[in-house]
């Protein structure tokens, strides 16, 4: 088994799947001369040509709209958004349009096209480009939304997702590009939907996907020497959302705490609770409490951000408040 | 730092308790979950356990003598030589339950409004500069009168049969959480629990036959329209007993003593046609001919097959019949003409041991008769001596609009007559 980063493992899920089956094409800004702002796209363009990894104008409603097109013709487009700050352009062509097509023809017209790239808060990039969208994007039907944090998930999940037929959202974080971890040598899928226990513990249930999962790890190392047994579950998906998974640990557990990067109000974490409580009253020994980003812009200035984004040290207080301690 | 300890509530309806025994002296040690005291509620005397670990300063109520729930019971300190100055202590305790936001046994039944739904309180002073920033932050109103508890919580006392009110919550604000019910339950609690966990058994929803809607409703508005009235009497079955047996062996077939009675009331019927008989509203039908509904009982429920003509059958007739139409019940085989025209019924729960029992009308009918079992009795005899005699009681009820007491007695003067003298019949 090879240790690798995200980077690579987001590389290598599509190269494969572009080995595959022809009808896949890579279009964003940057992505076949410069190797992608972030590197993801790295000798894509030099294997597979200027037909297949296209550099796009900076015009997120164009290409994403010319994605939705050509998949309706048939192709099964990539789509890296350098950042989903830069992807709400194409918010018209991904609702109105990727997630509605096969509604509105009358299923004539799947759209298998995947549009990806970082979400959330990277550093210091202040307000305009620090925002996590997944609670905007699961808001929609006819998308699937997923958002991993390892290497592992993010290849079997970015190659499940290419050969889904409908329009998936697959949100990466520019911090989580160079984190590494193991990756089988064969071949793998992993199913968009399914969730995963990434520490078993028996005390309480800490949810987080995407970045905020490595926080959630080092939560319950911190926890685990206060005698504290932390159960880390990672959706990896979230819409559809894996609540099987969530409610049996609730179950065993009792107490959950929701981490997660976006806005509190409305949130992904929002519902993950309102389907806790609806489910599981009978279950919960303490309120399902969740951390947040503060409501708020997120500033420039590196003190104040690090004020308003969640962390580490609000996570492990959120857990005790939870255990009563 | 001395503290008041109160007359705790041990019950849902105790309202003061009784000092029965301090089960501690002055100046001695006490853990928390020790006994203290012994406190007779209105149900029983319980050892009341201290809710804290301290030394006793001061007894404040006398055995033999019952206080309010709430009220003060004794200083606790938390040191053996303490000094309390105890007036002070006590003007202390009180004013601390007059103040609004206290929340303490004695004034929970009072429900104060909730403080942040009340908009003519103006805040605190002191609170003032407490910035108001969150945009979502908002705060559920207080409700210092409900026992809180997690859901969690409130399914393992169901379950252990832990009452709720009877705990202290070690969770934030009083709340019962999950580890005061196992401790509780295992008898670690601070406050008095039951000794032992009870484990619930399952509610079992049986949806209902057509037959059990039918015997509901028939049953409901016979019981809800006759009026019924009971008479009582009680059969020396010698004689009937011996005649069973010996027409059983001449016919080769067996008789019941069910049967007998069918053949015997059948013709008492004859002879007291208002018995065999029905209300129908502006009138009474004095029912022609005598036909018995027999009442069988299935798994199911209860139906009563009818023996037509019985007045007109014979014994071996009657026992024949009786037995087909039981076979058919249990079988499901009866027909709907099966069920009707019965003019009066028969129900015996003789073979199940029950010595008498009072039945509910069959209606349209307007009596019916309610069969125990045959037991040996030691009866006093005509001379005085006693002699053992086996006994049968029957319960006739009547529809009182149909039936009076004295035409109901006539009737079991009759019937009786008849199965004690069966040769009475032959009249």
């Amino acid at each position: 088994m090879a240790i690798m980063t995200i980077r690579e493992a987001l590389n290598q899920a599509m190269a494969e799947e572009m080995r595959r089956d022809t009808s896949i094409f890579l279009m964003g800004e940057e992505v076949a001369e410069y190797d992608g702002a972030y590197k993801v796209t790295k000798g894509l363009l030099k294997e597979f040509g200027p037909e297949r990894v296209i550099d796009s104008p900076i015009s997120e409603g164009g290409f994403a709209g010319l994605a939705v097109g050509a998949a309706m013709a048939g192709l099964r487009p990539i789509i890296e958004m350098m950042t989903w700050n830069f992807g709400i352009q194409a918010f018209d062509q991904i609702i109105n349009h990727a997630a509605k097509m096969l509604y509105m023809s009358g299923g004539q017209f799947p759209i298998p096209a995947v549009f990806r790239g970082p979400n959330g808060a990277a550093h210091m990039l202040s307000s305009q480009h620090s925002q996590a969208y997944e609670a905007m994007l699961t808001n929609v039907p006819g998308l699937k939304v997923v958002s991993p944090g390892t290497p592992y998930d993010c290849k079997g999940l970015l190659k499940a997702s290419i050969r889904d037929n409908n329009p998936v959202i697959f949100l990466e974080s520019e911090m989580m590009y160079g984190f590494k971890g193991e990756v089988p040598d064969e071949e793998y899928l992993i199913p968009i939907g399914k969730g995963d226990i990434k520490r078993a513990g028996s005390d309480i249930t800490l949810i987080a996907w995407n970045k905020r999962l490595q926080d959630a790890l080092k939560t319950a190392d911190i926890l685990e020497k206060e005698g504290i047994s932390v159960e880390v579950i990672d959706p990896r998906t979230l819409l559809p959302l894996d609540e099987e998974l969530i409610f049996a640990s609730v179950s065993k557990t009792h107490r959950v705490v929701i981490y997660e990067e976006a806005y509190g109000f409305a949130s992904v974490g929002a519902q993950i609770s309102d389907r806790i409580q609806k489910e599981c009253f009978d279950q919960l020994d303490a309120p399902v409490t969740r951390v947040t980003q503060e409501f708020c812009h997120v500033p420039y200035n590196e003190h104040l951000e690090s004020l308003i984004l969640p962390d580490i040290s609000r996570c492990v207080a959120a857990v005790k408040e939870v255990m009563y301690l | 730092m001395a503290q008041v300890l109160t007359m705790p509530k041990l019950s849902d309806t105790m309202e003061e308790g009784g000092v029965a025994q301090w089960l501690k002296e002055d100046g001695e040690k006490i853990k928390a979950g020790e006994s203290l005291v012994e406190i007779e509620t209105d149900k029983a005397t319980m050892e009341y356990p201290s809710p804290e670990t301290g030394y006793i300063l001061k007894k404040l109520v006398n055995p033999g003598t019952a206080v309010a729930i709430g009220a003060p019971l004794l200083i606790l300190g938390s040191s053996k030589d303490e000094s309390f100055d105890l007036d002070e202590l006590l003007k202390k305790f009180a004013q601390s339950l007059s103040a609004p936001s206290h929340s303490s046994e004695a004034s929970r039944d009072q429900k104060p409004a909730p403080a942040a739904l009340d908009l003519t309180q103006s805040a605190p002073a002191s609170s003032s500069r407490e910035p108001q920033t969150l945009v979502y932050g908002g705060t559920a109103p207080e409700d210092s009168g409900r026992i809180k508890a997690s859901p969690l919580a409130k399914k393992l006392a169901k379950e252990q049969g832990v009452t709720l009110s009877q705990l202290k919550g070690s969770g934030p604000g009083g709340r019962i959480i999950a580890k005061d019910i196992s401790n509780a339950s295992s008898g670690h609690s601070g406050a008095p629990s039951p000794r032992r966990a009870i484990v619930l058994g399952q509610n079992k929803e049986v949806p209902l036959s057509l037959m059990r809607k039918t015997i509901a409703k028939r049953l409901t508005s016979a019981k809800n329209d006759a009026p019924h009235f009971y008479l009582k009497r009680t059969i020396d079955m010698t004689a009937a007993l011996v005649l069973k047996e010996e027409i059983s062996k001449s016919l080769g077939q067996k008789i019941s003593i069910n049967d007998l009675i069918i053949y015997a009331t059948s013709r008492a019927l004859l002879q007291h046609p208002r018995v065999n008989a029905s209300w129908a509203d502006n009138k009474i039908i004095e029912w022609g001919d005598v036909h018995i509904a027999i009442a069988v009982a299935l798994e199911a429920g209860l139906v009563t097959p009818v023996i037509r003509h019985t007045d007109q059958l014979g014994l071996a007739a009657i026992a024949q019949e009786s037995r087909q139409l039981a076979m058919s019940a249990k079988n499901e085989k009866l027909k709907n003409e099966d069920y009707q025209g019965g003019t009066f019924t028969i129900s015996n729960l003789g073979m199940l041991g029950i010595e008498e029992f009072t039945a509910i009308i069959n209606p349209p009918q307007a009596a019916i008769l309610a069969v125990g079992t045959i037991r040996k009795e030691a009866v006093f005899d005509a001379q005085g001596s006693l002699k053992a005699c086996d006994r049968m009681t029957i319960v006739m009820s009547c529809d009182h609009r149909v039936v009076d007491g004295a035409v109901g007695a006539e009737f079991l003067k009759t019937l009786v007559s008849y199965l004690e003298k069966p040769y009475l019949m032959l009249a």
